[in-house]
């Protein structure tokens, strides 16, 4: 016989349930009884089927973690791990997840909730204010810890950080959460009430389970919407999550990056417009040019048109005109009056005396000049002149 | 139209937003597109428009976003090191 302590015992069957791998990490199916929460936040319960019950205990931090908990008789769904109490000698589940069993009342609960909200009229279309355009200031409600909040911030800087970020850290899931994520949502508008700006703000949650999501499918956390002065975007879990605030929001984005991005313009686009807007200038104002320098061409030919030194110019002109036709129609007359002159010399050769003195007639004259065409004309013995062609002589009337 | 004076965009003052300037720089499209401005007027207005442009471009290239935490009490501090995660 060799003996071993109580201590030694529970120690050894601890160790052989450790070994265990089912043991070890293991999904059981039951009902909850006799559900008690201690003053140091642990649960203690028993899950339960027709012929059998194990002690249950799920610490606080656990328990934190879980938005949804079940209530006595609930089927639930837990994992864990069964292990020995040596002080007791019990083994027991310690389990760190519950879930209804097969989500059916958790869904259940999601869409009651959802048909009592709408039916009050909190996801009207009407409801939904437009949101700003290019916000100045924008309030994230997430965990100051959580990826969603990295992705917002990096979506941001890409493309608007013009905007200041002003973030209200929250818990996103357990349930904590739900009050949190509510008092975020007053703090953000006292906030902003107190005098400081807040244009947009944006509730986010990286993706997980239904259950991490719980939190965004709280009343409290709806009507927090509802009663926000500022407009809100939601982007919680992933695209196919919908979660209650995603109906009540302003604007609901699939995802905390999607929510960014539609929280501001992208500067992308705004840098494209503004250079578009440069060139627009540019242009207008070579057309301006183009125009002035136009006008400017006209009324310089206007100008040419009335210069006193052009009509000084085209008079005198004129006057050379004037004078060239003057003195080629002073050669004309001239010509004319020479070929008259000529015309009138072969007359005055025709008539002329000695031509016919030089046919042989002569011209008879008194001696006081006068030409004797009559023999009254003169009486006998008077001197006469003869003249011919070849000269003068006197001549005596005898008869 | 209020007659602003040019100024030249790194002379602008830096208190101007970038939605302010962009406002300022609509209206000046829009008085040019009229086109009934003498042209000194248009080509001061035009010169501004350019100023205001680049200025907004500025604005956009040199951004550096700003992220605080709020505290109780309504106070602000700088919240930093997010970019290395």
């Amino acid at each position: 016989m060799n003996p071993i302590t109580i201590s030694a015992l529970n120690t050894h069957i601890l160790a052989l349930f450790e070994r265990d791998d089912l043991l070890r990490d293991v999904w059981v199916i039951g009902e909850v009884s006799n559900w008690k929460r201690a003053t140091s936040g642990h649960i203690y319960f028993t899950l339960k089927d027709d012929g059998a019950n194990i002690s249950t205990v799920m610490w606080k931090g656990n328990a934190l973690a879980h938005t949804w908990l079940p209530r006595e008789g609930d089927q639930v769904l837990a994992h864990g791990y069964v292990g020995v109490y040596p002080e007791r000698g019990v083994y027991q589940l310690y389990a760190n997840r519950l879930q209804p069993v097969g989500r059916g009342q958790l869904y259940a609960e999601f869409e009651a909730l959802k048909a009592r909200l709408a039916a009050a009229g909190l996801f009207d279309a009407a409801r939904k204010r437009p949101l700003p355009v290019a916000p100045r200031f924008i309030g994230v409600i997430t965990s100051p810890d959580g990826a969603a909040l990295r992705d917002i911030l990096r979506v941001l800087t890409l493309r608007w950080p013009l905007v200041e970020v002003i973030v209200f850290p929250t818990l996103v899931q357990g349930s904590e959460a739900p009050a949190q994520i509510a008092n975020a949502i007053v703090a953000a508008n006292q906030y902003a009430a107190s005098g400081a700006a807040l244009d947009t703000l944006i509730l986010a949650r990286g993706g997980g389970s239904i259950e991490d999501l719980w939190a965004f499918n709280d009343e409290r956390v709806a009507y927090a919407l509802i009663d926000s002065q500022i407009p809100v975007i939601t982007g919680v879990g992933h695209e196919t999550d919908f979660t209650i605030v995603d109906f009540v929001a302003d604007l609901r984005a699939p995802t905390p990056s999607a929510a960014a991005a539609a929280a501001v313009p992208d500067r992308t686009d705004l840098l494209e417009q503004l250079a578009s807007v440069q060139r627009q200038l540019s242009e207008q104002a070579l057309t301006v040019v183009d125009l002035e320098a136009r006008r400017l061409h006209e009324l310089r030919l206007r100008l040419r048109r009335v210069d006193p030194k052009r009509q000084l110019d085209l008079r005198r002109q004129s006057l050379d005109d004037r004078e060239r036709y003057l003195r080629s129609e002073l050669r004309r007359r001239l010509e004319r009056l020479r070929e008259r002159n000529a015309a009138a010399r072969l007359r005055l050769d025709a008539l002329n005396p000695a031509n016919v003195l030089r046919r042989g007639y002569s011209i008879v004259q008194a001696a006081d000049g006068t030409i004797v065409t009559s023999p009254a004309m003169t009486a006998i013995d008077d001197e006469l002149r003869v003249r011919g062609a070849g000269g003068e002589y006197r001549v005596k009337r005898i008869k | 139209m209020s007659k602003v004076k040019s100024k030249p965009a790194d002379e602008i003052a830096s208190e101007l937003s970038y939605e302010a300037a962009f406002a300022q720089l609509e209206i000046i499209l829009q008085t040019l597109e009229i086109g009934e401005l003498p042209l000194e007027e248009s080509l001061t207005l035009y010169e501004q428009g350019i100023n205001l442009a680049t200025y907004c471009t500025q604005k956009l290239d040199e951004a550096e976003l700003r992220v605080s935490r709020w505290q109780p009490g309504h106070q602000t501090t700088p919240f930093v090191g997010w970019q290395e995660g």
